[in-house]
C-alpha cells in the first residue's frame, strides 16, 4: 500500500479519522477545480475587456474619462479587509469554542462585502449620471459592466452563501460538514479578492494611466 | 394582468401548427409533422407510463437516482433519442437538396436554415456530448474500482441540466422557431438586428445549459479519477479509456467556460442592447469567433478522446493481447489534449489576420496529426501478433482505422491556410468533420454500446443484427460524405437550400443514398436492441465477463450491484482482471466484508432540471415572472439541500456478502467458454483460458514467446 | 437485389441532369467550379499545394491501407501469425512511430509556412493593380471601381492578366467572398476592411459567391465574374460609364434592404468615398456617419502588416 497519506486539507478540520480526511480532501480538491474553471470564465471576460477597452470605444467615453480611481481604491481596501476578517472567522472556527465569535467575524466579513457591492453600484450610478456611460453605450462599456458585474454577482452570491452557512452554524452547529463548507467559502472569497486585484490593476489603473 | 405579463411573447401563432393552417405549404407541413411527432411521442410516453404504472419506478429508480451507472444509461438514452431526430433532419436536408436542383425544392430557406442549425447543435451538444458523458459515467468508475463518482448528486444535476437543454430544443419544434445561424451561431447574423425572433434565444439557452452541465461533469470526473482510484491503481495502471476520460474532463473544465461567456454575451446583446458583437457601437464579432472556437476546437477533442479510449479497450480485448505502446498512447492523448487549446484560429483563417498568424496556427494544427498518427499505428501494432476476433465492435474499429486516416489527411489539408482559403465553408469541410466524427466518435460510441451493453444489462446484443447494422452504416457513411469532398473541391458551399449546377446532381444523389443507408443502419441498431431483449435468455451473460475482458469492470456481475464492488479491489498492474484470471485470483472470496455507505436518492436533481427548463423557456419567451420564480426555486432547492444532514445510507455487510457469494458460487460452478463459443448461448459470461487460439494452432514457440 | 437498386438509382441520378440541361434555355449559365479548374495563378497554386500535401501524406496513409489488411489476415483467429499476447513495446517501433510523423510534419510545416506567405491574400501580385471595392449586402455584392468611377451589382468585370486588388467590407452581417477558380475566400465584416489580391490569366466567365450563411437569400447569392482582355475591358468601362444610374448614398440605402437580385445592375457614376462612408456607418455610429474617411481607416483598418506598413514597423 504505497498510496500517499492525504495531507491536511485547508486550515483545520479538528481531530478526525483518516476516512473523513480522505472525504474532505476530495471535496476541497473538487472545489479547487471549480475555482479553476471559474477563473477561466474570468479570463475570458478579461480578454474580452482587453480587446474592447481599446477597440470598442466607438463614440462613447474612454476608460480614463469614466473611472474614479479613488472609489476603486476604497473598494479594493474593503474587499481585502473582508478577506482578512474571513481569516479571523476561520481562526475562530479553529480555536474558539464559542460559535458567537465565528458568527461575529462572518458578520463583519459579510458587511464589508456588502459595502463593496454598494460602492460598486454607486460607481455605476455615478458613471451613468455623469458620463451617460450605460452598458449599451459602447462595446468597451458592455465589457466593463460584464466583467465587474460578474465579479459583483460572485461577491453577492458569496454573501448569500455566508448567510446560509451562518444559519447552519447556528442550527446544525459547527460540525465537520459545515466547517468544510466554510473552508470552501473561504477559498471562494479569497479567489474573488485575487480577481478583484486583477480588475483593479488592469481595468482601473491601466485604464486611468492610458 | 395582460396577456403579455403572463405569457410574455408567447401567442397562438407561436405554435407550429397554426403556421401550417394559416400559410399551407410543403415546408409548413413538414414542420407540422415534426411538431406532431414530438407531441404524439410525448403523449405516447405519458400514456405508456400511466398504463404500465411505471411513474413510480421511473421516479424512484431512475430520475432521483444518483447511481453513476443509471445516470450513464439515462445520458445515452437522451443521446439516442436526440440522434434519431438529428439524423432524420439530415435526411430531410439531403432530400431537399436533391429536390432543389434549379428549383426551390419543398422546404423554405428559413426552414432549411433551422434544420442545419438544429442538426449541428443537437449532434454536438445533445448526441455526441451525452453519449460520451454517459459512457464515461458508466464505465470509468468501474474501471478504476470505485463505487461511484466523487460527487454523485452533482453528477445527477449535470444530467438534468443536459436533459433540460435537450427538452428545450425539442420544445422548439412545437413552440416557435429555432435559430438559423448554424451550430456556431455567428453574430452579427444571430444578433437582434438580423435575427429578431426567438430562434437564437432557443439556441443560446439550450447550449448554455448543456455547457454548464458539461463543466460540472468534467470537474466531477477529474476529481473521481484523481481521488477514487482503488488501492494499487496508479495513474499508469489505469485502462486507457480512463486516461482519455481524464483528458476529456480537463478539456471540459477549461473549454466550456469560454462558450458560456460567448453565449451570455450574445444574450446580453440580444436582451439588453449591449454591444459585444453588434455591427457598430464598438461591437466586434471577431471576439465571438475567438471565444466560440476557443471552446469549439477543444470540444472536438472532448468528443474524440473518449472514443479513442473505446478503441483502445475494444482492440486489446478482441485481439486478446496487451495494448501496444500504453505509455505512448497516454502521452499521445495528453499531447492532443494540450495542443487542442492552441489551434482555434484555424476555424477562421479567412478573417484577414496576417500570414504569420495563420501559418503558426496552421502548423500547430498539423502537429496534432503526430500523436494522432502514433495512436493509429499503436492500434495496428496491438493487432499485430494478436488473435483477432472479427466481432461487431472490431468491424467498427477496422472501419475507423481506414476511414479516420483519410479524414486525418483532409484535416492536414484544411490546416494549410493556402488550401483552407479554397475549401473553407464548402462541402469539403462538411465531409472532413463528418469523416472524423462519424467513424471516429459516433461509430466509436456504437462499438462501445456493443461492447459494454452486456455489462450494463446482463445480456449480449444480437451479433447478426449488429453486423447488419455495421454493413449499412459503414458504406452509408462513405456514400454520404465522400461525394461531398468532391463537391467541395468543385466550389459547392455548405448550407445551400438550392443549387443550379447539373454536375452536382449525381454526387448529391449518391450522398442521399448514403443518408438512406445510415438511416437503415440505425434502424438495424434499434431492431438489434429489440431482438436482443426478446432473446435475452439465450444471450444472458450474468457472470459478467462475456469477452474475456481485461479491466476491473469485467470482474463483477452483469448488471453490477449498486455498490459495484463488494470489496474494493486491490490491483498490482495493468490489465488487472486478465492478470487475476491468469494467476487464479479471479472469483475468489474476499477475506471479509464490511458495510458500505452509499448516497441516497435525491429529488434535488430532477427539480433543478425541471426549473432550469422553465427558467430557460421563460427567458426565450420573455415570461419574466417565470424567470424569477424558476431562478429562486433552483437556488432554493440547492440551499434547502445543504440543510439535509443525512444524505447517505448504510448497506449492511451481510447483504453484500450474500449477494456476492452467490455470484462467486455461480461463477465457480459455471464452466468458462473459450473464444470460439463467444457468440453462442453457452457464453454465460465466464471466460476460459484461451491463450493459444484455436485447437490445432498450437506451436511450441508460441508458448515460449508468451512466457517471455 | 440491393445492387440492382443501387445501380438503378445511380443511373437515374446521372441521367436526370442531362435531361434538365437539355431543357435549359440557350443563354449561357455560369456554373460553380473549384480550384481544380483554376483560371488564375493563385487558384492554380492553391491546387498545386493541395496535391503536394496529399502526396506527402500518402507516406503515412498508404502503409495503413497495406498494414491493416495484412495484419487482419495474418493475425486473424486461426491465422498463421504467432500469438504473443504479452508483447507490448519495442523501442525501434517507437522511434519510427514518432519519428516518421515528426519528420513529415516538419516538411509539411515548411511548405505551409512558405506557401501561406506566398499566397497570402494580402500580398500584392504586381504593379499597377486594378482596384475594386467590394461591399457585401443581403443578398448581393456591390462592386465599386474607384479609378473608373463606376459600380456594378452582382457583376464583376476583370481585366485579364492584370493584378486585381479587392478591398472588401460588409454593409450587413459577416459574409465570405469567393471566386474559387481565381483565388480563395476572405470574410467581409461591417466596419472593417479585408483585402484579396488575385490575377486571372484565362479569359472567361466564372462564378463568384458568398460562402457564409446569411439568411434566406444565401443559396443564390452569386455573381458572374467576367475576365476579358484589356481592350474589351476598357470598352466595357466606357460602356458602363455611359449608364445614367448613379450610385450615391440614397441608392445604397435602397440596396441595404435585403433582396434577391436576378439581374446585374450597372452604375455610370459613383459618389466619391462611398466605400468609406459604408465603413464609417459602423465605426463612428449612425449619428456620425459623415466623419472623415481617414479617421475611420485609422480606427478600424484591419491591422495587417501589409495593409498598414507603419503599424508593422512599430
Amino acid at each position: 500500500m504505497n498510496a500517499p497519506q492525504p495531507l491536511h486539507p485547508g486550515v483545520n478540520l479538528d481531530v478526525t479519522d483518516r476516512k473523513s480526511h480522505e472525504k474532505a480532501s476530495e471535496v476541497i480538491f473538487g472545489f479547487w477545480i471549480f475555482l479553476m474553471s471559474d477563473l477561466v470564465l474570468f479570463a475570458a471576460l478579461f480578454a474580452t475587456y482587453a480587446a474592447m477597452s481599446t477597440q470598442g470605444i466607438a463614440q462613447g467615453p474612454t476608460p480614463s474619462e469614466v473611472f474614479d480611481l479613488g472609489s476603486a481604491f476604497i473598494e479594493t481596501l474593503l474587499l481585502l479587509l473582508s478577506s482578512f476578517t474571513f481569516g479571523f472567522a476561520i481562526l475562530a472556527m479553529k480555536y474558539s469554542t464559542s460559535r458567537l465569535r465565528l458568527l461575529a467575524w462572518l458578520g463583519v466579513t459579510a458587511l464589508l462585502g456588502a459595502a463593496f457591492v454598494a460602492f460598486e453600484l454607486h460607481d455605476y450610478y455615478v458613471m451613468i449620471v455623469n458620463n451617460d456611460a450605460w452598458p449599451q453605450t459602447s462595446g468597451f462599456l458592455s465589457a466593463y459592466y460584464l466583467l465587474t458585474g460578474t465579479h459583483a454577482v460572485h461577491v453577492s452570491a458569496g454573501i448569500l452563501w455566508m448567510i446560509v452557512l451562518a444559519v447552519q452554524v447556528m442550527t446544525l452547529g459547527p460540525n465537520p460538514l459545515v466547517k468544510l463548507r466554510l473552508l470552501r467559502l473561504a477559498l471562494f472569497w479569497h479567489m474573488l479578492d485575487i480577481v478583484w486585484v486583477g480588475i483593479f490593476t488592469f481595468v482601473y489603473l491601466f485604464g486611468v494611466a492610458a | 394582468m395582460s396577456w403579455e405579463t403572463i405569457f410574455g411573447q408567447l401567442g397562438w401563432d407561436s405554435l407550429v401548427f397554426t403556421g401550417a393552417i394559416k400559410h399551407p405549404s410543403a415546408s409548413e407541413f413538414v414542420a407540422f409533422g415534426a411538431g406532431s411527432i414530438v407531441v404524439l411521442g410525448a403523449v405516447a410516453v405519458v400514456v405508456l407510463l400511466t398504463v404500465m404504472r411505471w411513474w413510480g419506478p421511473l421516479w424512484r429508480d431512475w430520475l432521483t437516482s444518483v447511481d453513476h451507472k443509471k445516470i450513464g444509461i439515462m445520458y445515452i438514452v437522451i443521446a439516442l433519442v436526440m440522434f434519431l431526430r438529428a439524423l432524420i433532419e439530415a435526411g430531410v436536408m439531403r432530400s431537399q437538396q436533391l429536390a432543389a436542383y434549379d428549383s426551390a425544392g419543398y422546404l423554405s430557406a428559413d426552414h432549411f436554415g433551422q434544420l442545419f442549425t438544429t442538426h449541428g447543435t443537437i449532434m454536438i451538444f445533445f448526441v455526441a456530448m451525452p453519449f460520451i458523458t454517459g459512457l464515461m459515467n458508466y464505465v470509468m468508475p468501474l474501471q478504476i474500482g470505485a463505487r461511484d463518482v466523487s460527487f454523485p448528486l452533482l453528477n445527477a444535476i449535470s444530467l438534468m441540466l443536459t436533459a433540460a437543454g435537450a427538452g428545450l430544443i425539442m420544445v422548439s419544434l412545437v413552440v416557435g422557431e429555432f435559430s438559423t445561424g448554424g451550430w456556431s451561431g455567428y453574430p452579427p447574423f444571430t444578433g437582434i438586428e438580423f435575427s429578431p425572433g426567438e430562434g437564437v434565444d432557443y439556441w443560446i439557452w439550450s447550449v448554455t445549459l448543456a455547457s454548464i452541465g458539461s463543466t460540472l461533469t468534467g470537474l466531477n470526473f477529474a476529481v473521481t479519477l484523481y481521488k477514487k482510484r482503488c488501492p494499487g491503481m496508479d495513474m499508469f495502471r489505469m485502462p486507457l479509456f480512463c486516461w482519455t476520460t481524464l483528458c476529456t474532463s480537463i478539456l471540459m473544465i477549461f473549454a466550456m467556460a469560454p462558450l458560456t461567456v460567448a453565449t451570455i454575451m450574445l444574450a446580453l446583446d440580444r436582451y439588453a442592447g449591449f454591444h459585444f458583437f453588434t455591427n457598430g457601437d464598438g461591437g466586434n464579432m471577431m471576439n465571438f469567433a475567438n471565444l466560440f472556437w476557443l471552446f469549439g476546437h477543444p470540444e472536438v477533442y472532448i468528443l474524440l478522446l473518449p472514443a479513442l479510449g473505446v478503441w483502445s479497450e475494444v482492440v486489446s480485448t478482441f485481439v486478446g493481447k496487451r495494448i501496444y505502446g500504453y505509455t505512448s498512447l497516454v502521452y499521445a492523448t495528453m499531447c492532443i489534449a494540450v495542443l487542442s487549446f492552441g489551434v482555434w484560429l484555424h476555424h477562421f483563417f479567412t478573417m484577414g489576420q496576417s500570414a504569420n498568424v495563420n501559418a503558426i496556427f496552421g502548423i500547430a494544427t498539423m502537429i496534432i496529426g503526430i500523436p494522432t498518427g502514433v495512436k493509429v499505428y499503436d492500434w495496428i501494432l496491438t493487432m499485430f501478433r494478436g488473435r483477432i476476433r472479427i466481432t461487431t465492435p472490431m468491424l467498427f474499429h477496422i472501419n475507423f482505422l481506414l476511414t479516420f486516416v483519410l479524414g486525418g489527411m483532409t484535416g492536414i489539408l484544411l490546416a494549410n491556410p493556402t488550401v483552407d482559403f479554397q475549401v473553407h465553408n464548402s462541402l469539403f469541410l462538411i465531409a472532413h468533420f463528418h469523416n472524423m466524427i462519424i467513424p471516429g466518435v459516433l461509430f466509436g460510441m456504437f462499438a462501445a454500446v456493443q461492447y459494454w451493453f452486456p455489462k450494463a444489462f446482463g445480456f449480449r446484443l444480437h451479433e447478426g443484427w449488429g453486423k447488419a447494422a455495421f454493413w449499412s452504416l459503414a458504406p452509408g457513411f462513405l456514400l454520404a460524405f465522400f461525394p461531398l469532398y468532391w463537391l467541395g473541391m468543385n466550389g459547392a458551399p455548405r448550407r445551400t437550400v438550392m443549387w443550379a449546377d447539373p454536375a452536382f446532381y449525381p454526387w448529391l444523389a449518391l450522398a442521399m443514398l448514403g443518408a438512406v443507408l445510415l438511416l437503415v443502419g440505425t434502424v438495424f441498431l434499434l431492431v438489434q436492441i429489440g431482438v436482443s431483449i426478446r432473446q435475452r435468455r439465450q444471450l444472458a451473460v450474468p457472470l459478467g465477463d462475456p469477452w474475456d475482458g481485461r479491466s476491473l469492470e469485467w470482474s463483477i456481475p452483469s448488471p453490477p450491484p449498486a455498490w459495484n464492488f463488494a470489496v474494493v479491489p486491490q490491483v498490482d498492474g495493468r490489465d488487472a482482471f486478465t492478470e487475476a484470471k491468469k494467476n487464479g485470483q479471479a472469483y475468489r472470496s474476499p477475506a471479509a466484508y464490511s458495510d458500505i455507505e452509499m448516497p441516497c436518492n435525491s429529488m434535488v436533481a430532477p427539480l433543478i432540471g425541471i426549473f432550469t427548463f422553465t427558467l430557460s423557456f421563460a427567458l426565450v419567451w420573455h415570461i419574466w415572472w417565470l424567470v424569477v420564480v424558476s431562478f429562486i426555486v433552483v437556488w432554493g432547492v440547492v440551499i434547502a439541500r445543504s440543510f439535509v444532514a443525512q444524505t447517505n445510507e448504510i448497506i449492511p455487510a451481510s447483504r453484500i456478502e450474500a449477494e456476492h457469494e452467490a455470484f462467486l458460487a455461480a461463477a465457480r460452478a459455471t464452466p468458462g467458454v473459450t473464444r470460439d463459443l463467444e457468440m453462442s448461448p453457452q457464453n454465460r459470461g465466464k471466460a476460459a483460458p484461451d491463450r493459444l487460439g484455436q485447437p490445432g494452432q498450437k506451436r511450441p514457440d508460441d508458448v515460449l514467446e508468451s512466457a517471455i | 437485389m440491393k445492387g440492382i437498386i443501387t445501380w438503378a438509382l445511380v443511373v437515374s441520378a446521372l441521367s436526370l441532369p442531362t435531361l434538365a440541361q437539355a431543357a435549359l434555355p440557350a443563354e449561357t449559365q455560369v456554373y460553380s467550379a473549384g480550384f481544380i479548374d483554376a483560371a488564375g495563378p493563385v487558384a492554380a497554386a492553391q491546387f498545386e499545394h493541395f496535391q503536394t500535401i496529399i502526396s506527402l501524406m500518402l507516406i503515412v496513409v498508404v502503409p495503413i491501407f497495406i498494414l491493416v489488411p495484412w495484419v487482419l489476415w495474418r493475425y486473424r483467429r486461426g491465422g498463421r501469425g504467432a500469438y504473443r499476447p504479452d508483447w507490448d513495446f519495442n523501442w525501434g517501433n517507437e522511434a519510427v512511430l514518432w519519428g516518421v510523423p515528426i519528420v513529415l510534419i516538419i516538411i509539411l510545416s515548411s511548405a505551409l509556412w512558405a506557401h501561406t506567405h506566398k499566397y497570402d491574400p494580402y500580398r500584392p501580385l504586381g504593379n499597377d493593380p486594378l482596384d475594386i471595392e467590394v461591399v457585401s449586402l443581403d443578398w448581393k455584392f456591390l462592386f465599386i471601381y474607384p479609378q473608373q468611377g463606376i459600380a456594378t451589382l452582382d457583376y464583376l468585370a476583370l481585366e485579364q492578366d492584370r493584378p486585381i486588388r479587392l478591398k472588401l467590407t460588409s454593409g450587413t452581417v459577416m459574409q465570405s467572398f469567393m471566386i474559387p477558380q481565381l483565388a480563395g475566400q476572405i470574410y467581409t465584416m461591417a466596419g472593417m476592411t479585408t483585402q484579396l489580391n488575385l490575377l486571372a490569366d484565362q479569359e472567361g466567365e466564372y462564378l463568384g459567391r458568398n460562402t457564409q450563411y446569411n439568411g434566406d437569400g444565401f443559396a443564390t447569392q452569386s455573381f458572374r465574374t467576367a475576365v476579358m482582355p484589356k481592350s474589351q475591358f476598357d470598352n466595357w468601362v466606357i460602356h458602363t460609364q455611359k449608364n445614367t444610374q448613379t450610385l450615391d448614398l440614397a441608392t445604397y440605402e435602397a440596396l441595404l434592404k435585403p433582396s434577391i437580385e436576378h439581374v446585374p445592375r450597372y452604375y455610370g457614376t459613383v459618389d466619391a468615398g462611398l466605400f468609406n462612408r459604408v465603413l464609417a456607418r459602423f465605426t463612428a455610429g449612425h449619428a456620425h456617419a459623415d466623419s472623415t474617411p481617414a479617421e475611420v481607416s485609422q480606427i478600424r483598418e484591419h491591422h495587417h502588416p501589409q495593409n498598414n506598413p507603419k503599424g508593422a514597423e512599430q
